[in-house]
């Protein structure tokens, strides 16, 4: 068998000594210059790497902070006082830290609207999809346990809330969160399995991001008009031309963290966060970081027991159904590609499913507001309803992107697509 | 290679024991390393607790540790007692009597894990000055729960009465936490 001979002859002996026997420059150009990218995509495709860039930067900040941590509820909330005291630049590593959490969430968020307004997930993309939505609940188990280092008092009660959550599952639940533990409440074994597990998870996602990656380079990009490339004419290669534009987008985003860091580093963060934790002493209202806000909202939005009629006996009881709801809420967009069947991808030419992306805005923004406030009276209506519009959005795309539902719910009459993307008219260069 | 009617032939047998064999060591092996996250002996060590409630006047309630959790120790005067026993509990949310809530002989202690049974909040109320609910026993502030003077939920999202822990009393005054009642002396 014999391998295609290498049609690229580096300059540099050096470079084409290495290459011969690890073909790694020759990917590079493979992947990162020739890179074929649809012409027409905007600011919205560099979300991506916006969030990569994060993520990295998120592992370097935090590496270096675990230099200084003590993983033991006597030592761990002195020990972070310390970083951000004594520690040289520690301020600096602690803020890039817990701010980049927010800025790395904004980012994979930007990222996932882009997604579902242009139908990225749509074929020949749904692995791609489903294992994007795998590296967000990565991050989101990754954020939970890292909340909890500093031991504070809301570190250990978020831990206590979201952890006693899984007590609602019948028969196993009471098992299952004494596991979750390490003993009989939040305390030292849970505080070291959380660091033991905030440490590896970040380089597990790490290398779920390369599989992404790569089988992002095996379909290539998608673009505002969701119509694939037919012609090299419909491409540009990666560099220069979306090397530069991310970079200007990158800098442009990292200036609004380092805004963020140096002029208001503690905005997004709650008076309860600079408290020892006292297992003995809950704090008057217990709020996760806002990119849990919506989810949060979602699990308090069920109040009602449902029991067989005319008994006591209750066969779903109200934290039960939060807690699939919760957890169903995200693990349903794994199932995204196959609940919209429409053949065209882009909400441009989709006058209904266009509208709905953005009532799916609007329902998270109320649900995240819902979920900042005390569970009782008008907020809790608004997220009741937030969350029955988001369950409602995936069956009514079901319906639309079919045949419609009696009548009801309507097929959706999409809009004539450009037969290539040169002839998108909105994006003649 | 040898093949039966349907194609099958010994490599594939082979193919799938071999595979079978491999699932069957990889669970085994996922065995001790998920049991190492359940807790540890030195956790299990601590899981009773002894209290002396010598000092504890009627009306007033004691909180003490136990495994790393607070246990909330009532002190009921008779009145209480009577009053709470004239209620119908057949309705409540998580119905059971106030007889079954404590130990026989011992009315007046009400012995309970001071976690709301909805998402793990301490419960107000043990403290003299902190609000009690409206039934004179505890109110969770996270989400409003409200529990009687049997610890029983009256009120409020939390789905179950508060948990009464097993404890056994060594004499009239002091109980150990943790330890499993010995069996009740039977009625003359």
């Amino acid at each position: 068998m014999s391998r295609p001979a290498n049609p690229e002859k580096f300059s540099n002996p050096c470079i084409q000594w290495i290459d011969e026997r690890l073909p790694i420059f020759t990917m590079l150009i493979k992947e990162y210059r020739v890179f074929p990218m649809p012409k027409n995509a905007n600011y919205l495709w560099s979300f991506g790497g916006i969030a990569m860039t994060m993520l990295i930067l998120m592992i370097v900040t935090g590496v270096f902070m675990a230099m200084n941590y003590d993983p033991n509820t006597h030592g761990a909330f002195e020990s972070v006082e310390r970083t951000m005291r004594d520690v040289n630049y520690g301020w600096l590593l602690r803020y890039a830290h817990m701010n980049g959490a927010s800025f790395f969430f904004i980012a994979v968020y930007i990222h996932v609207f882009r997604g579902l307004y242009y139908g990225s997930y749509k074929t020949p993309r749904e692995l791609l999809w489903i294992i994007g939505v795998i590296i967000l609940l990565l991050m989101m188990a990754t954020a939970f346990m890292g909340y909890a280092l500093p031991w504070s008092q809301m570190s250990g009660w978020g831990t206590t809330v979201i952890t006693s959550l899984f007590g609602a599952f019948p028969l196993v639940g009471d098992g299952l969160v004494t596991w979750l533990w390490g003993g009989f409440a939040v305390d030292n074994p849970t505080l070291n399995r959380f660091f033991a597990l905030h440490f590896l998870l970040p380089f597990v996602i790490l290398g779920v991001v390369f599989v992404h990656v790569w089988a992002l380079h095996q379909t290539g990009s998608n673009n505002p008009t969701g119509v694939e490339p037919k012609t090299p004419k419909d491409t540009v290669p990666f560099h220069p031309y979306f090397s530069t534009k991310d970079s200007f987008a990158l800098v442009v985003f990292l200036t609004l963290f380092l805004a963020m860091i140096f002029f208001a580093p503690l905005a997004l963060t709650e008076a309860d966060h600079f408290k020892q934790f006292d297992p003995m002493q809950t704090p008057d209202h217990i709020v996760p970081e806002w990119y849990f806000l919506p989810f949060y909202a979602i699990l308090r939005s069920f109040t009602l027991d449902i029991s067989i009629p005319f008994t006591n006996i209750i066969l779903l009881p109200a934290k039960l159904q939060g807690v699939v709801a919760m957890f169903g809420s995200i693990i349903l967009l794994m199932f995204l590609p196959w609940i919209d069947a429409s053949p065209v991808k882009s909400a441009r030419y989709r006058p209904i499913y266009r509208v709905m992306v953005f009532l799916l805005v609007i329902a998270m923004f109320a649900l995240g507001y819902a979920g900042s406030q005390k569970p009782e009276g008008l907020p809790v209506r608004i997220g009741q309803l937030g969350t029955a519009y988001y369950f409602a959005h995936w069956i009514i795309l079901w319906f639309i992107s079919r045949n419609g539902f009696m009548g009801v719910i309507p097929k959706e009459q999409t809009l004539p697509v450009p037969a290539s993307i040169s002839d998108d008219p909105c994006c003649k260069h | 290679m040898d093949s039966n009617e349907d194609g099958a032939t010994r490599r594939d047998f082979l193919y799938l024991t071999a595979g079978a064999m491999g699932a069957v060591a990889v669970g085994t092996a996922a065995v001790p390393i998920i049991d190492s996250m359940n807790p540890a002996a030195d956790t299990l060590a601590l899981a009773t607790t002894e209290v002396d409630l010598s000092s504890v006047q009627p009306g007033q309630t004691i909180t003490v540790v136990w495994q790393g959790k607070p246990v909330f120790i009532r002190r009921r005067s008779p009145d209480t007692i009577a009053q709470i026993r004239a209620e119908d509990w057949h309705s409540f949310r998580d119905p059971q009597s106030d007889q079954d809530r404590v130990q026989k002989g011992h009315d007046e202690w009400l012995v309970l894990v001071g976690v709301c049974t909805h998402l793990g909040c301490i419960p107000k109320g043990s403290k003299p000055m902190e609000p009690k609910g409206e039934w004179g026993g505890w109110f969770c502030p996270c989400h409003g729960s409200t529990y009687d003077q049997s610890g029983r939920i009256r009120k409020g999202p939390a789905p179950h009465n508060l948990k009464v822990p097993d404890y056994a009393f060594k004499s009239n005054t002091l109980i150990v936490i943790g330890e499993k009642p010995k069996s009740a002396p039977k009625a003359a």
